[in-house]
């Protein structure tokens, strides 16, 4: 034990009076957690449509996007749709001005990147939760004449997201810690923000508990919001909600596994 | 006076089961037929065709001024799409043996978003208008209840109103009362007979005989996707001449 080397001063300091851009680092893996699970879940109903058209073709195309997004690692995604694409000189992100905030290349990258990669989980949690509602509700619909727009937007989906609720908690979960991953682009987010700390301090063991610990918060701080929207939504389930969590139970669509 | 509703020659099938072979019916407006046989017979299948929840291989329907699904341009049939048939089906009412109220809406708001969501009726009116139909039905007391918390037989009424709100004019009825425990059954029944002395037109599928020689101006008598034998209520249930008829129907008392 000769050669232990803790600060232990240093870890508390950072922990309870932690610098401006630590506190920034953790703010923007929280909004840009928030924006990509927005687009993500957009983007997964979008997909699951197509997986569930009439027609094949688009079908198939729901199919393959999913095969992409869901089979290759995001980090490799992520490099692809950045460092990549400007590689091979194909695309050159603009920075974008919206207001006071300039949205820099790489953050477009991260979003786009996190987006894709989500929409494809949501597309299958979404297909699942429509399949698991009663063809009658989509007769009934018809019967009193709606469109299939309209049985979509007032029947079907107001359903399919309150079935979505619990395992749309799982997945802002995991992309919270998804975005970690985004250092390797240079978005100095709160994983990337305790490397540039790292580099000039060298306290590494420290440093990482730290953002250890500020994950964990984040994250019970989600699941502290999920469970009590869960439990105002299960005072009265629906009969497609109790149809989804039988069938899915015993799959992975529910665990953290990915 | 020409039919509100008139079947020619309809035939459907499912893979290679015929499941309706040349069904041909007319029902005048006001009336009531109510459509009886053994299971499987195609009875459902018929109705769902009327409204065009299921397509027919051949033949037509027209219910008042609509040829239902399709549409004739210079002698040729073409088919309508999705958001036309919608359009056709607001005149349609339809009851299902399971109910299959809106789950995730309660009571009134399933008999408002079929007029606000596809007439664009104003809100206030139709909310006026659902509790007027909610009364009408026995249940001005379960407004705000859900599907969930009402019996199968209030949540019958209350399916049977939501068809009511967009004021068709024709109803269709699948059994309406075989998914009902005994004891409601007769509240639902009660409802239906006082839409048919209000003169409103129904086909009624059922397996409450009583209540088809009561209220039903013609019976029609299903086997294995035929028109077996057709005739007022009299006739059928006193003296008829088919034998498959005879056979059911005292199966069926
Ligand atoms: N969607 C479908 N796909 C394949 N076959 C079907 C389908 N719907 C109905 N059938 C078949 O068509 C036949 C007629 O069914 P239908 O439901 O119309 O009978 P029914 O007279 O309503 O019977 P029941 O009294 O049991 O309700 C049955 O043999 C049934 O198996
Ligand atoms: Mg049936």
């Amino acid at each position: 034990m000769g050669n232990l080397n803790l600060d232990i001063p240093f870890f508390f300091e950072y922990l309870f009076n932690p610098p401006d851009i630590l506190l920034y680092g953790v703010w923007l893996t929280i909004s840009i957690a928030f924006v990509a699970q927005t687009l993500g879940v957009i983007g997964g109903l979008f997909v699951a449509l197509l997986r569930m058209s009439q027609r094949w073709w688009l079908r198939e195309l729901g199919k393959l996007y999913i095969w992409i997004f869901r089979g290759v690692p995001l980090l490799v995604q992520l490099v692809i749709v950045y460092t990549g694409v400007a590689a091979a000189g194909l695309y050159k992100y603009p920075d974008i001005v919206i207001g006071p905030f300039t949205l820099s290349g790489p953050m477009q990258a991260a979003i786009l990147a996190l987006s894709l990669h989500e929409a494809a989980y949501m597309a299958e949690i979404f297909r699942a939760a429509i399949s698991s509602i009663d063809r009658g509700q989509f007769d009934a619909a018809r019967a009193v004449g709606m469109s299939p727009f309209t049985a979509m937007r007032w029947i079907i989906l107001p359903q399919a997201i309150r079935i979505v609720i619990p395992p749309l908690g799982n997945e802002f979960t995991l992309m919270i810690k998804g975005t970690s991953l985004l250092a390797i682009i240079g978005i100095r987010e709160l994983f990337g923000t305790i490397q540039q700390l790292n580099a000039a301090t060298f306290r590494t063991f420290e440093l990482f508990v730290i953002a250890a610990i500020w994950y964990l918060i984040l994250i019970t701080i989600m699941g502290f919001i999920q469970k009590h929207v869960e439990a105002y939504y299960s005072k009265h389930e629906l009969p497609a909600e109790q149809n989804f969590k039988k069938k899915y139970k015993s799959r992975n669509l529910l665990s953290n596994n990915r | 006076m020409s039919p509100l509703v008139k079947i020619e020659n309809l035939c459907k099938s499912f893979g290679n089961s015929d499941v309706l072979k040349d069904i041909s019916l007319e029902i005048k407006k006001g009336e009531v037929m109510c459509i009886i046989g053994p299971s499987g017979s195609g009875k459902t299948t018929l109705a769902r065709c009327i409204n065009f929840l299921e397509t027919c291989d051949s033949g037509k329907i027209t219910v008042g001024n609509d040829l239902i699904g399709f549409k004739e341009l210079n002698g040729k049939i073409i088919p309508l799409n999705e958001t036309k048939t919608s359009k056709q089906r607001r005149n349609i009412g339809m009851v299902f043996q399971k109910f299959n109220l809106f789950s995730h809406l309660n009571a009134l708001e399933n008999i408002t978003i079929g007029p606000t969501k596809v007439l664009g009726t104003d809100v206030k009116e139709s909310i006026d208008e659902a509790k007027d139909l909610l009364k009408r039905v026995g249940l001005e007391e379960k407004c705000y209840s859900y599907p969930s918390q009402l019996s199968g037989g209030q949540q019958q009424r209350v399916a049977i109103a939501r068809a009511l709100a967009m004021k068709p004019i024709l109803m269709l009825f699948d059994e309406p009362t075989s998914a009902l425990d005994p004891e409601t059954v007769g509240e639902v029944l009660e409802v239906m007979k006082e839409l048919a002395n209000g003169g409103m037109t129904m086909i009624i599928v059922t397996h409450e005989m009583g209540f088809a020689k009561e209220v039903a101006d013609k019976v029609v008598m299903m086997d294995h996707g035929q028109i077996v034998e057709i005739g007022s209520a009299e006739k059928i249930f006193s003296n008829a001449t088919n034998p498959r008829t005879k056979a059911f129907l005292e199966m069926m008392l």
